[in-house]
């Protein structure tokens, strides 16, 4: 397993995996948020239940603290293997082409790291912003319809929110194909598949999430 | 046709390089592009300048010696050719052609657009072979082989180690030359007995050489003059993390 | 003619053992005396060139437990021309139930070679045919295969059996990384040191042994000794002497040349193989051939058309203004009879003004009647790669015109000569490939070279290497003795030579001039007269090299132009080598036709009176008259007959 760990197809695979994990919480997430146009009483119960589960058991939020304590992990090691296979990609290349021009790696594929980054710094802001309210203009807890539609009230959150899901949406596109290759689950016959479901899921939670600023920016929101 | 070359002149591994632009007159569209520079060099060689060192052999497309980066493009703008059989009938009058070597941290400049690429031979000597010592086979037909698989196999085995797999990869990866081996003895029934732990040999020598690691960009096979595809890549992964499970 | 070159005494092979032809090989492996495994840790051999024979050898000798030092000029062992043979290799395994068989293989080799082989070493090669074929597949080379998941073949040039085995059109590459990887595996296992970018220029000779060699490094330019217990030599062949010609670009005669000089024989030199299916040249700047896989004959039909100086499209030559020449002239074998004789039917068909596209030196290969017949989709699967690779480089799409092909060399039979051993004349030389002169006679069959080059290296090397080095470890030779320092410092002088002329003329423009003097010369047809002036115009123009060369650079760097220089040097002495056998040879056998020795209908015509012999030349300086030495011939299981493949 060490040696595992240490192999560039090892680091891949890790995280490709942590990024499965991040992917289906993503889908659950983006499910979840569709409930706000159901009205305030539909998300902020979601909200309540989901920190009342299994409460006998793990105790209030018990469930919704094992969920981050799973997804920061997942998150340190997506990111860990993303910067040591960023660094390595660096040394494998000290002196780079005058001229370079990319032939065949889609705009997604290329984007990956950066576009990593800035999801990273705007799930920062969203945590601040939604979960602890800290930046939130509303910022009560178990108000989550209000908190969300106040934070999108102002233009410039609701932009940067939409181009962060944007960028999401170009990282699943290739992300989520690369997880089945690095993973050797894509074949000849399966990749055409693999890469169509790729797209159309990334395209799904892109469209998903784009819907609650853009509801709240027309006004479909209040 | 005219054409302006920028050529990549470096006098050693160590020393410093820059490129150089040399104007080309009378260039037929029938040549070679290494034909192409052969004249240049032969008119260098006269003018008392040292010619351009570049790696060349059976000009056939099949040797793997030439490589060049034309215009930011391993082997130029041709899809599965080679510089050798590139011609010049693809570049118009009074374009301006770039030439650079290979560049990755384990193929290192010897001089000009020469580039030492023994790097690959050592991931082969890591165990890209069946160790089938001489004597020791079979008849020929006591293992068949299911025509896909040989197919396949083939497929894969086309590589000519050219290295511009390496050369576009944004990452420097050599995944897929190291990958092509993995799934040509992999897919045959006599690679069987080393299939995991040649896989496991063969990236680990990779990742030693300090090439980079895959992700699926795809760069390596849209500039494989042999269009070895990416899938290998797949089954290679697929047997190293395979491998690795079982033990 | 005895002015120029003098009678020396007969040679014979005297390690080929007499009795029944099929029991042969069997028992000189049994007379052999074997090395103590023990002992084969301490004896090295070095070997030189890393193709199919050099591969093989090297690999093979590193698994016996010999220490293997192994040498290449190309950046890694994989690069080897080998690679770039396309149609297959022959093996008697009979799979197909069409009457082949290790005898038919034989003969069909001996008949091949115009009787100018041996039949104790073809036999061999003919039985050993089948095992190269085991050897390979163990090793995982992915040769094609029918639906059943069993080895296809198909009948190749000049055979009527389907006794090729191929790797669609890149048989020679997967063969070659078979060897290759056997070598990877000995590399790293410590048998085999390998020295790749270092190209041998000389040959050590220690108290009448061979016992190393003096490399340059190509990187650094630094020039030094190795030494060894037995060195092998399997550097390829010579083409090159005709600058253009279906080898790579390095190819070159250095190293068996400098054997020569050091006292090892040269057979045959003359024996020179035009493929008749190559791309034409298309220009001056042309700086090699392209071959097309002789497989091509198979489906493809050759024509010109009928009228000379007609220049229609192909496409608006109605049939019957078409001659399918090959068809016509030789019913039976038709499309498919024997390199040679395409070739030089191509030749006298261009020379009579009915040849086509630029400068008339072209015929048809046309494939209509095979994608009417088969469909384009059939026609795509066997030849897809070869139609390619054709448009890749002429540019134009040969589904829809014809091809256009023309003769270019391809192949040398001749070579340092060696007896059944495969040692050269010098003691621990042996000489293995095409860069001995062993099996092939006076013309190769098609798909042979790649049995010859493997059976050389896999099988037969090593099992006859030990016979002589049973005697060692010879005497430890200290780097400083004075035979290792004299060859080292001849060789830098050359180097510096080399370096010093600064004339006005370029490497490749001598070349250039020396190919086009050869192949008008000592080409497809040779004459007394074309002969005697090559003669007169090579030293000339080796005196000119001499004195007007420019080599740029040093000689202690990565200097290319000093590669080419030293091999363009070497070509210049054996030139005159091939001309001269050619001329002395007047009667024609296989790749060597004399316009003088012809039957009423233009065919060769063999005197085996007079030339049933190997021809192995000694030499005695450069410019002086070399030695002829006979090796006669015999047959007896194979009755020489005239070819004919009407």
């Amino acid at each position: 397993m060490v040696r595992l760990w240490r192999s560039t197809v090892g680091k891949k695979a890790v995280m490709a995996v942590s990024g499965a994990g991040l992917l289906l919480y993503v889908i659950a997430h983006m499910l979840a948020n569709l409930k706000i146009f159901f009205g305030a009483r539909s998300l902020d119960g979601y909200g309540h239940w989901l920190r009342e589960l299994a409460a006998p058991v793990f105790g209030y939020e018990g469930v919704v603290w094992i969920a981050r304590a799973g997804l920061l992990a997942c998150v340190l090691l997506h990111m860990t293997t993303a910067i040591q296979l960023a660094r390595r990609a660096r040394a494998a290349r000290p002196i780079g082409y005058r001229h370079r021009r990319p032939v065949q790696g889609s705009y997604s594929a290329r984007t990956m790291r950066w576009g990593g980054v800035l999801i990273a710094l705007f799930v920062v802001y969203h945590v601040l912003d939604i979960t602890a309210g800290v930046v939130n203009p509303n910022g009560v807890p178990g108000q989550d319809y209000r908190n969300v539609t106040a934070s999108f009230g102002r233009w410039y959150v609701a932009v940067f929110y939409m181009l962060a899901v944007t960028a999401l949406g170009f990282h699943i596109r290739h992300g989520m194909w690369s997880a089945f290759q690095s993973l050797g689950i894509s074949t000849a016959k399966r990749r055409r598949a693999l890469r169509a479901i790729a797209l159309g899921v990334a395209v799904v939670i892109t469209a998903g999430f784009l819907s609650v600023p853009i509801a709240v920016l027309t006004g479909v929101l209040t | 046709m005219r054409l302006t070359l920028r050529i990549w002149r470096q006098r050693g591994t160590s020393d410093a390089g820059e490129l150089v632009t040399y104007p080309m007159d009378d260039v037929s569209p029938d040549m070679s592009f290494l034909e192409m520079l052969d004249v240049l060099n032969e008119e260098l060689i006269l003018r008392g300048e040292e010619p351009v060192a570049f790696d060349h052999d059976c000009r056939e497309g099949i040797c793997g010696m030439c490589g060049l980066m034309i215009n930011g493009v391993a082997h130029g703008p041709e899809r599965a050719t080679t510089a050798c059989q590139l011609h010049m009938r693809h570049f118009a009058d009074g374009d301006t052609v770039t030439i650079e070597p290979w560049r990755a941290r384990p193929f290192p400049v010897v001089r000009d657009l020469v580039v030492d690429r023994s790097a690959f031979d050592r991931i082969i000597e890591s165990g890209g072979y069946i160790s089938a010592p001489t004597g020791s086979a079979p008849d020929a037909h006591a293992v068949p082989v299911p025509k896909p698989d040989a197919d396949t196999a083939f497929e894969a085995a086309a590589c000519i180690g050219c290295g511009a797999c390496v050369a576009a990869c944004p990452n420097g990866s050599a995944m897929l030359f190291t990958a092509a081996k993995a799934t040509h003895l992999g897919l045959l029934p006599q690679g069987q007995p080393e299939r995991y732990s040649r896989a496991e040999a063969m990236v680990r020598t990779h990742d030693e050489l300090g090439f980079g690691g895959c992700t699926n960009t795809g760069e390596c096979t849209a500039v494989c003059p042999k269009g070895i595809p990416l899938d290998t890549i797949g089954r290679l992964n697929s047997d190293l993390l395979r491998g690795a499970l079982r033990s | 003619m005895s002015q120029l070159y003098a009678e020396g005494t007969p040679i014979a092979d005297e390690r080929a053992p007499d009795g029944p032809i099929e029991t042969r090989w069997d028992r000189r492996r049994f007379a052999a005396r074997l090395v103590n495994p023990a002992n084969k840790r301490r004896l090295t051999v070095i070997v030189v060139g890393t193709g199919l024979a050099g591969g093989s050898a090297a690999a093979t000798l590193g698994e016996l437990g010999y220490r293997v030092e192994s040498f290449c000029y190309q950046d890694s062992p994989r690069r080897a021309h080998s690679i770039a043979a396309q149609g297959g290799i022959n093996a008697a395994k009979n799979y197909r139930n069409d009457g082949d068989s290790v005898h038919r293989l034989f003969y069909d080799t001996v008949k091949g070679g115009d009787f100018r082989s041996r039949e104790s070493n073809v036999h061999r090669l003919a039985q050993i045919s089948t095992e190269i074929i085991d050897q390979c597949v163990a090793q995982g080379v992915p040769f094609a295969r029918e639906y059943g998941g069993l080895l296809d073949t198909r009948s190749f040039g000049g055979a009527q059996v389907s006794r090729t085995f191929y790797a669609r059109g890149q048989t020679g590459q997967q063969l070659l990384l078979g060897a290759y990887q056997a070598l990877a595996r000995q590399i790293s296992a410590g048998t085999v040191r390998m020295h790749p970018r270092t190209e041998m220029l000389d040959l050590i000779v220690v108290d009448g042994r061979a016992r190393g060699v003096v490399v340059r490094d190509l990187v650094t330019g630094e020039v030094t000794s190795h030494l060894a217990d037995a060195v092998v030599l399997a550097t390829g062949g010579y083409g090159n002497a005709f600058y253009l010609s279906t080898n790579a670009k390095g190819c070159n005669t250095s190293a068996i040349w400098r054997a020569h000089r050091r006292g090892a024989l040269f057979a045959n030199p003359c024996y020179t193989q035009i493929h008749p299916t190559c791309i034409p040249v298309s220009g001056e700047h042309q700086s090699k051939l392209t071959l097309m896989s002789e497989s091509l004959r198979n489906d493809g039909r050759v024509w010109v058309p009928v009228l000379a100086g007609d220049d229609r499209p192909a496409g608006e030559i109605p049939d019957a203004e078409r001659d399918y020449y090959l068809e016509r002239m030789y019913p039976s074998f038709g499309n498919l009879v024997p390199r040679d004789i395409a070739s030089r039917a191509a030749k006298h068909v261009c020379d009579e003004g009915r040849g086509v596209g630029p400068g008339g030196l072209g015929v048809y290969l046309d494939f209509a009647d095979a994608i009417a017949r088969l469909g384009r989709p059939a026609v795509e699967a066997k030849y897809g790669n070869l139609f390619e690779m054709y448009q890749r480089i002429t540019g134009e799409d040969p589904y829809a015109v014809p091809m256009r092909i023309y003769p270019a060399v391809h192949y040398t039979m001749g070579g340092l000569w060696v007896d059944y051993d495969l040692r050269s004349t010098i003691p621990g030389l042996f000489v293995i490939g095409e860069a001995n002169f062993s099996d092939h006679g006076a013309n190769r069959l098609g798909a042979s070279a790649l049995m010859q080059g493997l059976a050389d290296g896999y099988f037969l090397l090593p099992n006859t290497i030990g016979d002589y080095l049973v005697d060692g470890p010879f005497d430890a030779v200290d780097p400083a003795h004075q035979a290792v320092a004299d060859v080292e410092s001849e060789v830098r002088g050359r180097i510096k030579a080399l370096l010093m002329v600064d004339g006005d003329r370029t490497v490749d423009s001598f070349h250039r001039e020396l190919g086009q003097l050869m192949w008008e010369h000592c080409g497809m047809e040779r004459t007394d007269a074309g002969l005697r002036k090559a003669l007169a115009q090579i030293p000339a123009l080796r005196e000119e090299f001499w004195r007007r060369v420019k080599v740029p650079g040093e000689g202690a760097e990565l200097n290319q132009s000093l590669e080419k220089a030293g091999r363009v040097a070497d070509f210049l002495e054996l030139a005159e080598l091939m001309c001269l056998d050619a001329l002395h040879r007047t009667e024609s056998c296989g790749g060597h036709f004399r316009a003088e020795s012809q039957t009423p209908d233009g065919e060769a015509r063999r005197d085996d009176e007079n030339f049933s012999y190997v021809a192995a030349w000694e030499h005695t300086g450069v410019g002086t008259p070399p030695v002829l030495h006979q090796e006669h011939l015999r047959f007896e299981h194979v009755t020489p007959s005239q070819r004919s493949y009407k």
